[in-house]
């Protein structure tokens, strides 16, 4: 396959202004990825800080009430910061740092990949701004408030349709302006090459643990793997070790919102169409002119008009399923999975506890389904609370 | 020989650009002939993309409002076989890739070719990805122009020798919008473009004034002048005639 692609997918469509830094950010990757001083400080960071490994949990309770396949949630919401997003921002901010940048920027849509970034800006001493959606600022209120304690600037993007995509655009826009000391902590499995290649590989840890946790625990490796798909970062890491083992399934659920049969929705795979966009060839819900589509999604972490590259792969090649989960059984799910196992999920993370739901009889008591918690639901009690038309008096 | 040449024939070109559909189809239309009589060689239109992320707030409001009047890819076509009815001026496309991915290259360049267009300018489209189209523009005799920025000096050589039509240089950093200073080394750039190819070379982003058309002019092939011209049709809309034939006026007669 060629360099940075995926099949037909991936590719580096981006402003000239960007061509040479990328090319420099492909260049230092390839050299840190394989330097054993880089490795050695990131698996301290991740062990000593983040918290790594992550727990595999057996959810006892879910598996009984489900009467099928054992239910494993991978614990990424017990990493420090609350999601899996510190995998791939402790690796590219230890990185921005070797390479001499003094500046980080990022986009982010539920907040968690910002408050992952200004986190590790903090700890690691470099700059950091922040661009999220207007939308998604105001709904997000709280990790905005976040990522000013940990010393960054947060802009509120006005631009488009005030969401990750615009935040996106946005965040481009400013790293035009600065490449010399800037580097931009692309949040996931997207954009220009080498950007879905390096978050795919921070990520990556995730399916390095939960593959060899379930062998000691199941002597066996499970019938499938479930992940929530906005660009992809959770189900890359969740899948990706995976992806040899072809007895195991691997799952991805996109948000469809109201119904992928209204307007109102982010299923990609499920509506969308070929497209060039961010800088990755790719699929991308967009219109009959290949303008880029409104997307719609009760999570704004899941809120986007695409899918990463190697997403798109997979799905062309059958090897992975894509399937579309509403904001009404993501709520549900949400719900469940607090009454029933005491967690309280990311709303992106509960459109995979409500796919298992849907099949998890499916399968036999001998087999087992991994589903990657993504993230903690802290962020999302006020939305959720406002959802069900509860006043809770924020 | 591109028509593009004729932009440049004995004289500095002077290039405007304006969004397709904004403020509406047959006001984009008359401002292009407009912009002709007040002076310019070479006239971009942009088609309206939901997510310019090489343009600052001026254009991407533009690209909005076009597209909320129902601006569309095929509009676009029609609008150039409208003003070809009137004028022979160079005429350049520039949007994002997307539109044209999605409009089918084929259809896109034959259309192109068909209406009377003669180049292209895809700011999401570096060097490293033009096979996408290079073969398709060069059947259909549309003119790929190539952007240099500043943080291209180690790539000029790469990306001059093929250039055609004209090379747009990009003066500064970041995306497009008025500024007051560049602060780009315009000079060793141009001469390393000069030593590999003698296609000519017109400067953009951030020129708005007198001062900065006559420096960039002398400098190179010609100037591009984009959101000061934008926000004069953003703030009169359909009154924007005169004052866009003076703006144009006054800055071509410095060059």
């Amino acid at each position: 396959m060629q360099k940075g692609r995926y099949g037909i997918h991936g590719g580096q469509y981006i402003p000239e202004t960007l061509m040479s830094e990328i090319q420099n950010v492909e260049k230092m990757y390839e050299f840190y990825k394989n330097d054993p001083e880089f490795n050695e400080e990131l698996n301290q960071l991740l062990k000593e800080y983040a918290g790594r490994p992550s727990l595999l949990y057996y959810a006892d309770k879910m598996t009984k009430d489900l009467g099928g396949a054992k239910i494993y949630l991978k614990r990424e919401d017990l990493n420090h910061t609350g999601s899996h997003k510190i995998n791939n921002v402790l690796g590219q901010v230890l990185m921005a740092k070797k390479m001499g940048k003094t500046r980080v920027i990022a986009e982010t849509g539920a907040g968690q990949h910002g408050v992952a970034t200004a986190t590790a800006a903090a700890l690691l001493g470099l700059e950091c701004e922040i661009f999220m959606g207007k939308e998604d600022t105001d709904r997000q209120a709280l990790n905005v408030y976040r990522m000013e304690l940990l010393g960054s600037k947060v802009h509120s993007v006005t631009s488009g349709t005030m969401t990750l995509k615009d935040a996106v655009n946005e965040t481009m826009r400013e790293w035009t302006k600065r490449v010399h000391d800037t580097h931009y902590v692309l949040g996931s499995v997207m954009g220009p090459h080498p950007f879905p290649l390096i978050v795919r590989d921070f990520q990556s840890v995730i399916s390095k643990e939960a593959r060899e946790q379930v062998l000691e625990y199941e002597n066996k490796l499970p019938a499938a793997v479930i992940a929530c798909v906005g660009g992809g970062s959770n189900a890359m890491g969740m899948f990706y070790n995976f992806i040899e083992d072809e007895t195991v399934e691997l799952i991805g659920c996109e948000a469809a919102g109201k119904g992928i049969d209204t307007a109102l929705h982010a299923a990609t795979i499920a509506k969308g169409e070929l497209g060039i966009f961010h800088g990755m060839k790719s699929y991308f819900c967009q219109d009959e002119y290949g303008q880029i589509a409104p997307v719609y999604s009760i999570s704004a972490g899941l809120d986007y008009p695409g899918i990463g590259p190697e997403h798109a792969h997979l799905h062309d090649i059958k090897r992975a399923t894509y399937v579309p989960v509403t904001d009404d059984e993501a709520v549900d799910a949400f719900e469940y999975l607090a009454r029933t196992e005491g967690i309280i999920c990311a709303i992106e993370s509960a459109h995979a506890i409500a796919h298992v739901r849907k099949i998890a009889h499916n399968y036999s008591k001998d087999d087992s389904i991994i589903v990657c918690l993504s993230g903690r639901g802290d962020k999302d009690v006020a939305a959720i609370a406002r959802y069900k038309g509860v006043n809770i008096n924020e | 020989m591109s028509n593009i040449n004729k932009a440049f024939e004995n004289k500095k070109a002077f290039i405007g650009f304006l969004t397709a559909g904004d403020p509406c189809f047959d006001k984009t239309v008359e401002f292009i002939l407009d912009m002709e009589k007040a002076g310019c060689t070479l006239i971009e239109i942009g088609i309206p993309f939901s997510d310019p992320i090489a343009e600052g707030p001026v254009i991407q409001e533009a690209n909005l409002r076009a597209l909320a009047k129902g601006m569309t890819t095929d509009k676009c076509f029609e609008l150039v076989q409208e003003v070809r009815k009137h004028s022979q001026i160079p005429l350049v496309f520039l949007t994002y890739l997307n539109p044209v991915y999605h409009y089918g290259y084929e259809s896109f360049f034959k259309k192109s070719k068909e209406v009377g267009l003669d180049g292209i300018i895809i700011p999401d489209l570096p060097y490293e990805e033009r096979d996408e189209v290079n073969d398709v523009c060069t059947l259909y005799d549309i003119d790929l122009i190539t952007l240099i920025a500043p943080t291209s000096i180690e790539r000029v050589k790469m990306l001059s020798e093929n250039a055609k039509g004209f090379i747009y240089l990009v003066s500064s950093m970041g995306v497009t919008g008025t500024r007051s200073t560049i602060e780009t080394d315009l000079e060793g750039l141009i001469t390393e473009i000069r030593s590999v190819t003698n296609t000519p070379i017109a400067v953009g982003f951030g020129i708005h004034t007198q001062e900065q058309v006559q420096k960039y002019s002398s400098l190179a092939d010609g100037v591009i002048v984009g959101s000061a011209i934008v926000k004069i049709i953003a703030e009169h809309g359909e009154e924007s005639s005169d004052i866009l034939k003076d703006y144009i006026g006054n800055l071509v007669k410095i060059k």
